[in-house]
């Protein structure tokens, strides 16, 4: 709330200690990794470490978005591989009559975005129209998602055709001036999230939702339409992340996606939205997402500590980082 | 098809033994009723086994006409123990075949089962109080580790540097990786690295790019599951590596098994855990109600070496896993 309460500072101020948390923070770890291990700043980690997290970005993005204008979606992991499994067995059962060729994968990919937006119209709807709780709305869906996944598999894996894949492949594995195409859509979803909550109006308004939705209410906004967006949007998102995804591994699990609904929330908090809405920041979700991948990344690089310590690792970084960045706030 | 009878019996199963539509089993004349109580199909190896318990329940129930089964497969151990209850109020099973979710919580309520007279099957993963089940099936975690092991040290000279990827940790994942390490001793194969990979492809995935910029000579990876050995295999690929190492997964997935089929230099063998060991305490808890076999004791099936030889032995198509 103080956060909120300071962001309409005067133009030519610098940022405060506080919105700088996450990304000194962010300098830290990459100055240890650097520190801990030669190959850290190599280009092939730094490309597997963007690429890897782009899913979890892009996902986030879209969650800042929800989580500002007062929402939560616990879906966002089993509906990955829920949408990966649709997208593979449809590009399977086309195979026959369409043939190995881009036609197919871009109607994979149009069945994803489909999918994908189907998905989060369901929740928006089931938050807004039934007036239930995003919570428990999306506790449900998420396990409806990750059955309706498993049933698909028949318990199995769903592998996508070896000749398709092989075509499919270059999506993530290849790139632009040698930067990966996840990378770089994941850059452009973040710029284009950065500018819709800090330039438009459907931004200023998941905002003023968030922050007291009667008062926005009264100030004649839509606020069951603007929610329910908030949910397409990162439906479509979803569908989006999936679409980098089904390249690398080529199939689709019950364990697809396992836990990313949690990163993409501590993402969003690590980088200095507020858990209870009002105020959303773009660019801090996508240092939050880089936190975590380079946390990961370093102690495996790095053999700091016993691997069954790793995960209290992450967690005192986490913290930490909230720390950093909440300090200066509420004193 | 075979999703939608899945469905069917799953749903008809469940909805006997939580609502109580059954009639006692006394009334049907001597019908035996064998209760099965396993995990849920959550990933590629308990689907595996989900798949051969219906098989096998299938093919028991068409050859002896006097046995009769309940399935329940549960998410979570609560969910297992109101199953595992559910079948003694309502159904009056003889038998129970479990897989235990986990070992402490599930204890007692099988103890239970024990003590009101009936037959106890457990599979896999054992109670944590001995002597209370008739019959114990389970695959050899000491032997998946040593098999590899043994592998490693037969195929690569001393001074060769491997790395691993571990499972969930868990007791058994110890057993395997200690039996592992054992094995290799003496060898002068040097382990430089061992993370956690949790038995899934997408982690397995990440945390071999990490092993990949981290060392610049790798002669093999046990991989020790042929999820996470898929992962290491597309991470390899990625930077170009395959011709530097070869990997060994381990359990018996179709795709792994048809690689090692295939002679893939890079998936030269696999180690069987097979998620049919269900299907073996199926049949001898069968034996125990339709003849006069005994059959008390422990049945462990051994892990053995897949070889391009062997393989076909091993390969089930038709299994989702």
């Amino acid at each position: 709330m103080s956060d909120a309460a300071a962001r309409p500072s005067p133009a030519l101020r610098l940022p405060s200690l506080s919105a700088l948390g996450p990304l000194l923070a962010l300098i830290l770890l990459v100055l240890l990794g650097a520190y801990l291990n030669d190959n850290f700043l190599s280009a092939g980690n730094i490309t597997n470490v963007l690429a890897r997290s782009a899913f979890i970005g892009m996902i986030a993005v879209g969650m800042t978005f929800v989580i500002t204008s007062g929402g939560l979606d616990l879906s966002v992991g089993s509906m990955a591989a829920f949408i990966a499994g649709v997208m593979i067995l449809a590009m399977n059962a086309l195979l026959p009559t369409m043939g190995v060729g881009v036609p197919l994968i871009l109607v994979g990919m149009g069945v994803a975005l489909g999918v994908g937006l189907l998905a989060g119209l369901g929740n928006g709807l089931l938050v807004t129209r039934a007036g239930i709780e995003p919570f428990i709305v999306t506790l449900g869906t998420m396990g409806i998602f990750r059955s309706l996944v498993t049933w698909l598999a028949d318990g199995g894996t769903i592998s996508l055709d070896f000749a398709v894949r092989q075509l499919y492949r270059p999506v993530y594995y290849s790139g632009l001036l040698g930067i990966a195409w996840p990378i770089l859509v994941f850059a452009a979803v973040a710029i284009a999230g950065q500018v819709a909550m800090r330039h438009t109006r459907f931004g200023r308004y998941c905002e003023a939702i968030g922050s007291n939705d009667k008062v926005a209410l009264y100030s004649a906004v839509n606020v069951e339409r603007i929610r329910l967006l908030t949910y397409v949007l990162l439906g479509l998102l979803v569908g989006l992340a999936t679409i980098m995804y089904v390249p690398r591994l080529g199939s689709a699990s019950g364990s697809t996606g396992m836990l990313w609904e949690l990163e993409a929330i501590a993402a969003v908090i690590i980088g200095g939205t507020a858990l209870k809405g009002g105020y959303g920041r773009v660019w801090g979700t996508v240092v939050g997402v880089l936190i975590l991948s380079l946390i990961d990344n370093i102690l495996i690089l790095a053999d700091l500590v016993s691997p069954y310590l790793n995960g209290a690792i992450q967690g005192v970084i986490i913290v930490l980082a909230v720390v950093l960045q909440r300090g200066k706030s509420s004193a | 098809m075979e999703r939608r009878t899945f469905l069917t019996t799953g749903a008809i199963a469940a909805a006997a033994a939580t609502a109580g539509l059954a009639t006692p089993a006394a009334a049907q004349g001597k019908k035996a009723v064998i209760g099965v109580s396993i995990p849920s199909a959550t990933h590629g190896f308990m689907g595996g086994l989900n798949w051969h318990a219906q098989e096998t329940i299938k093919r028991l129930k068409a050859t002896y006409p006097n046995l009769d089964f309940v399935l329940a497969t549960a998410g979570a151990v609560g969910k297992q123990v109101n199953d595992i209850e559910d079948m003694m109020a309502t159904r009056n099973i003889d038998a129970l075949v479990v897989l235990p979710f986990e070992s402490e919580p599930l204890t007692s309520p099988v103890k239970a089962v024990k003590d009101a007279g009936k037959w106890v099957t457990v599979v896999d993963r054992g109670l944590s109080q001995p002597g209370i089940e008739d019959l114990y099936v389970a695959g050899d975690n000491v032997a998946f580790g040593r098999v590899a092991g043994e592998y490693f040290k037969a195929n690569l000279k001393s001074g060769a540097k491997i790395v691993v990827l571990r499972g969930i940790p868990t007791t058994l994942d110890n057993e395997r990786v200690e039996a592992f390490q054992a094995a290799i001793k003496g060898s002068g194969i040097e382990i430089i690295d061992m993370q956690h990979g949790n038995w899934n492809r997408d982690k397995a995935f990440a945390v071999m790019q990490d092993y990949l910029s981290k060392h610049k000579k790798i002669d093999a990876v046990w991989a020790a599951d042929d999820d996470m050995a898929l992962g290491v295999m597309e991470a390899i690929a990625q930077a170009g590596r395959q011709k530097e190492m070869w990997i060994v997964g381990g359990a018996g997935m179709k795709e792994i098994i048809k690689r090692v089929m295939d002679k893939d230099p890079q998936i030269p063998v696999d180690v069987s855990y097979t998620p049919a060991q269900i299907s073996t305490a199926l049949e001898v808890t069968a034996l125990r109600f339709v003849s006069d076999t005994p059959v008390y004791g422990r049945f462990i099936i051994g892990s053995t070496l897949i070889t391009p030889e062997n393989a076909a032995q091993f390969y089930f198509p038709n299994s989702p896993f």
